[in-house]
């Protein structure tokens, strides 16, 4: 009863943001593509010429945008909200690490591929179980099934590792490039091009029916169910792909590191990579790149200038987020919307 | 943070007055936890070793040393092995150092064997680290060292017929844990249970665990967990639940006494019996004026244990490659210099293996007592120059 | 045979004390999650800080263990007031992604600062002489302490049933809980309602904290987060806004954790997860919540 009331409100909430004018915006121009949207590729063809010595956090930061993408698929376009996306991460990330270290397949490109149909297969079998239910006990199905991965992944430590997890060493990508664990170069090539890959698949698939169907979904389920259509199954196909596509990126992670450890499962995990989304703005496709972006530069330069001797990176971190959620509509990419219309009316007028 | 800025200065100015043509500047990573609930480990470690660089700052003839100290926050492996390849290419590091715990140690090792840089493993005790790269040397313990020992120390001298292992469910606690069971039972006794008590990262409610025990009833329990804040709770469990009342001897690695944490244990610790390679209670003119030094650095309510002296000895040993490695440090010859080094270390002479380049050392039993209101350890007996039994019994990975 | 009533009545006695902790700090977040619908993941927080009140002023300032824990609940009560006013009540009607963001902020934000004022390591007590010891109960001794815990959670919970069951302010919660618009429509002020039971949980939960310093090894900063799912879980299972549901679900998750980390000390971890995963798929609402 009380959830009811509670999703209502949220569903109400959120449609309020999606004014007429926008709506019209996002379902006449959007999937062309804008100048502007060459600017992340930009950035990341700068910042690996210009920060040789930044590249681990800069492929780290990769991953972490097309695994926010991810999320972003069914929490910003599908209405689906779940503490518990490391479940996904964490099995693209053992399923690409046992292949090296237990089945003798060090093909990098083989194990993203594993990774990313086990994942999937996962997420539609929790999907089609878990989606029946919906606000918070979907929230804490989700982070209770993530969490039991993480200790299933604990107590099978023969095969995992356990707590010290799996140093490993994959072979050279298709046979070709070798990783390069020092330098990052290769490694972060290897990210940037699954990311770009991920980020064309996740715009194809937000453009098309199925995913207009889906915001249908979010802004108001009943409506749909009365027009016929099979909100369940919509839901459980957007929750594999984005399963899979979490996959993908938790087996990028652990191959570029050349090792794996139980963080890939954990609930801190599941819970940063949502506080990513959410602050760089839900259901807007960019929103992950902001997000994931400010996070992890908020973290590592807050510890570079003012030291890890206190955590002042979580002062820093929780009180942007405050501020965020108390003075924006949709994190960054809300405060960019409003900028834009706020440029806007100051040429008209 | 914190950049070493005294020992740049003075060094600095030492470097001027020689004005040596090839004077160096070592960049030192020193990788260690310095965030969270397990910060205190790091922060004694690297107390031990800005003693031993402010103690002998002197010795370098010229070279001048720049340590950049980086967070490996907690005991998993992932955020070490960035920090350490960041320190490698971003820093150019020449020597890698710290290491407080086995998952942080292993994770570095493949990145240290290509990128070719020493290591001077300060802490991280499992001990088939050292097999994992030519390139890695430890001057703190073994697990094996302790927990064979007191293995048979428990059979022999403490009347111990059966006895539980409990550990923390990670690498050096296996390890521990086996290596009590071993030394046990080759001297006649049982280890009738082996329990796992969660991971490191949390200090866990013990009362289940340690429940299981008692009611098993048997002559000694055998208790690995990390050093830190693990170990009052430990003691803390085992008084709560009258397991001395019911017949249960509580015994294990140094671990469980850690000398910082010590006094807060109240009566409970008293009796506990552990084997270990340092107390700060040791009785020797080297111990005793290393820890007056320490308190006069750091405070009269400060004391040193066994992780700071790991700081101490590592310092030491890097200095010691400074000095004798001419031109650039490589890995190689850093090795070669450490190989069979000796040092008179507080807890007594200290030598690495020169086939394993693991420590060799004293191991002592002590026993907590009471003196007036302070806990004190009491020395039982000494093992000297004691190797990693576990590279010598070639016992799982130690093997190869 | 004896080994077994051994074993049973061990997991009991231990399970129960550990479920009352349970019960106390999650009874809160079960009635902020039910009656304002509010995700309020910093619940952990209010009990963090409720340990810290109670070591400061038991360890540092010599003040009698009880009188601490009540200490503990009155500031808490108080701080969670302000928050409540200027953070949580700005975001009852936001989006729950907005509630959780904030609320993980505040987590994070109150980490931060018990770390600078407390520092990073666990603090402890010593347990007053009256607590110390083990009570005799013929065929088994069970520590003071954890028979206290029993005590006092048992009171706690009875005093919450007879005041949402016979006061006006627990008809007035009741009733807010049920259906929101009917209550405040009859007149109830919700606003000022939520405030105080926004306090009441949070000064619970403080309690809790206090009373959680000598079985979970110290009061730590990482506290917030650690027990967090835990508590979520118990609220989860229990039904939202349900105070006999969040009881039975302490009960429940507290003795089967205690018994698959004493029985099965390999996987013990793994039971109250699986447990509530089934829970959940078969009553979505929780044991207790209505559908």
């Amino acid at each position: 009863m009380s959830a009811d009331t509670s999703t209502t409100a949220a569903a109400a909430a959120t449609a309020g943001r999606l004014d007429r004018a926008s709506a019209r915006r996002i379902l006449l121009h959007d999937h062309r593509i804008r100048l502007i949207e060459l600017l992340p590729w930009v950035i990341a063809l700068g910042v690996f010429f210009l920060f040789p010595g930044y590249r681990l956090l800069a492929t780290q930061i990769l991953i972490m945008i097309l695994f926010a993408l991810s999320l972003d698929l069914i929490v910003g376009y599908a209405g689906i909200v779940s503490l518990g996306h490391a479940a996904f991460f964490g099995t693209g990330s053992y399923v690409a690490a046992l292949l090296v270290s237990s089945y003798g397949v060090p093909e990098p490109v083989t194990g993203v591929v594993a990774a990313v149909i086990v994942s999937a297969a996962l997420g539609f079998v929790t999907g089609w179980i878990l989606l029946r239910t919906h606000g918070l006990t979907l929230l804490m199905l989700t982070m209770a099934f993530a969490i039991m991965l993480h200790e299933l992944a604990n107590e099978f430590a023969e095969l995992t590792g356990g707590f010290d997890g799996i140093n490993f060493a994959p072979g050279p990508i298709l046979g070709i490039f070798d990783f390069d664990p020092l330098w990052y170069s290769s490694n972060y090539f290897y990210a940037l091009v699954f990311l770009f890959l991920g980020f064309l698949f996740v715009r194809a698939i937000i453009y098309s029916p199925f995913g207009r169907a889906l915001v249908g979904i979010r802004e108001n389920t009943r409506r749909m169910h009365a027009v016929g259509s099979p909100v369940l199954w919509r839901m459980v196909t957007a929750y594999t792909i984005s399963a899979g596509l979490a996959g993908l990126a938790g087996a990028i992670y652990v191959q570029v590191q050349g090792n794996v450890t139980l963080g890939v499962l954990s609930f801190e995990l599941s819970g940063e990579i949502l506080v990513m989304l959410i602050l760089g703005g839900t259901g807007r496709l960019y929103g992950a790149f902001i997000g994931a972006a400010v996070y992890k530069l908020l973290e590592s330069f807050t510890e570079q200038i003012l030291g890890t001797d206190q955590p002042y990176w979580m002062l820093v971190i929780g009180v942007v987020l405050i501020v965020t959620v108390l003075f924006t509509r949709n994190g960054f990419i809300g405060m960019y919307d409003d900028a834009i219309a706020w440029i806007r009316r100051r040429r008209r007028s | 943070m914190k950049l070493w800025k005294t020992a740049l200065l003075g060094a600095g100015a030492v470097a001027l007055a020689t004005g040596s043509a090839q004077a160096r500047e070592i960049k030192v990573g020193f990788v260690a936890t310095f965030s969270g609930g397990l910060a205190n480990l790091g922060e004694q470690m690297r107390r031990g070793a800005e003693l031993y660089h402010n103690l002998h700052k002197g010795d370098l003839k010229g070279d001048t040393i720049k340590v950049i100290f980086r967070d490996s926050k907690n005991p998993g492996g992932a955020v070490a092995k960035s920090v350490v390849q960041e320190l490698i290419t971003r820093d150019k590091v020449d020597i890698v150092t710290g290491l407080v715990f086995s998952p942080n140690a292993m994770s570095v090792a493949p990145l240290v064997t290509q990128a070719k840089v020493p290591v001077v493993i300060m802490n991280a005790g499992t001990s088939f680290i050292t097999n994992m790269s030519p390139n890695l040397a430890r001057v703190s313990f073994t697990m094996w060292q302790s927990g064979y020992i007191m293995g048979e120390h428990a059979a022999k001298n403490l009347n111990c017929k059966t006895a539980i292992a409990g550990f923390t469910n990670y690498p050096p606690g296996k390890d521990s844990a086996n290596a009590f069971k071993n030394g046990f039972e080759k001297a006649g006794g049982k280890v009738v249970d082996l329990i796992p008590m969660g991971g490191p990262a949390k200090v866990p409610d013990f009362t289940p665990f340690f429940q299981r025990a008692k009611d098993k009833k048997p002559d000694c329990f055998y208790v690995f967990v990390p050093a830190g804040n693990h170990a009052s709770a430990v003691v803390k469990a085992y008084g709560q639940l009258g397991m001395k009342a019911a017949g249960v001897k509580l015994i294990g690695p140094g671990d469980i006494t850690q000398d910082t944490q010590l006094q807060g244990m109240g009566d409970a610790a008293v009796g506990l019996v552990t084997a270990h390679h340092y107390y700060a209670d040791l009785n020797t003119p080297t111990n005793k004026a290393f820890v007056a030094a320490w308190k006069k650095a750091y405070g009269a309510d400060t004391t040193p244990d066994f992780v700071g002296v790991g700081g101490y000895d590592g310092m030491a040993a890097i200095y010691h490659v400074i000095k004798s490695v001419k031109g650039k440090i490589t890995a190689e010859k850093a090795m070669a210099a450490l190989k069979g080094w000796t040092f008179e270390s507080p807890r007594g002479k200290i030598m690495i293996d020169p086939a394993t380049r693991d420590i060799v050392q004293n191991v002592y039993i002590m026993e907590v007592g009471m003196d007036g209101k302070r806990l004190v350890q009491n020395q039982k007996g000494v093992f000297n120059a004691v190797k990693d039994k576990c590279k010598e019994l070639k016992i799982g990975r130690c093997g190869k | 045979m004896d080994a077994f009533v051994n074993a049973l009545t061990t997991i009991l006695v231990f399970g129960l004390a550990y479920a009352m902790l349970l019960f106390i700090i999650s009874v809160g977040l079960s009635i902020t999650m039910g009656l304002m619908g509010f995700v309020n993941l910093a619940h952990g927080s209010f009990a963090m800080v409720g340990g810290y009140v109670t070591v400061t002023t038991a360890g540092d300032w010599g003040v009698p263990f009880i009188p601490s824990l009540l200490i503990a609940f009155v500031v808490v009560g108080l701080l969670s007031v302000l928050f409540e006013r200027l953070l949580y009540a700005r975001l009852y009607k936001a989006p729950e992604l907005d509630q959780v963001l904030m609320t993980i902020g505040l987590v994070f934000v109150s980490i931060a600062a018990v770390t600078f004022v407390w520092g990073a390591d666990p603090l402890n007590i010593q347990i007053p002489d009256f607590l110390r010891g083990n009570v005799d109960l013929g065929f088994k001794l069970i520590p003071t302490y954890r028979a206290f815990m029993i005590v006092i959670g048992a009171l706690i919970a009875i005093l919450l049933f007879y005041g949402l069951e016979r006061t006006r302010v627990g008809a007035q919660v009741r009733a807010a809980v049920d259906n929101r618009r009917m209550a405040e429509s009859m007149g109830i002020n919700t606003g000022r309602l939520f405030t105080l039971v926004f306090a009441l949980g949070s000064g619970m939960a403080a309690i809790g904290g206090g009373l959680g310093i000598q079985i979970l090894g110290g009061v730590k900063p990482t506290f917030a987060f650690e027990y967090l799912v835990v508590f979520l879980i118990v609220v989860a299972v229990g039904g939202l806004g349900n105070i006999r549901g969040t009881f039975f679900a302490a009960l429940i998750l507290g003795v089967l954790d205690f018994a698959g980390k004493y029985l099965l000390p390999e996987g013990g971890a793994f039971f109250i997860y699986a447990v509530t995963l089934i829970v959940l798929l078969w009553r979505p609402q929780g044991l207790f919540g209505k559908a």
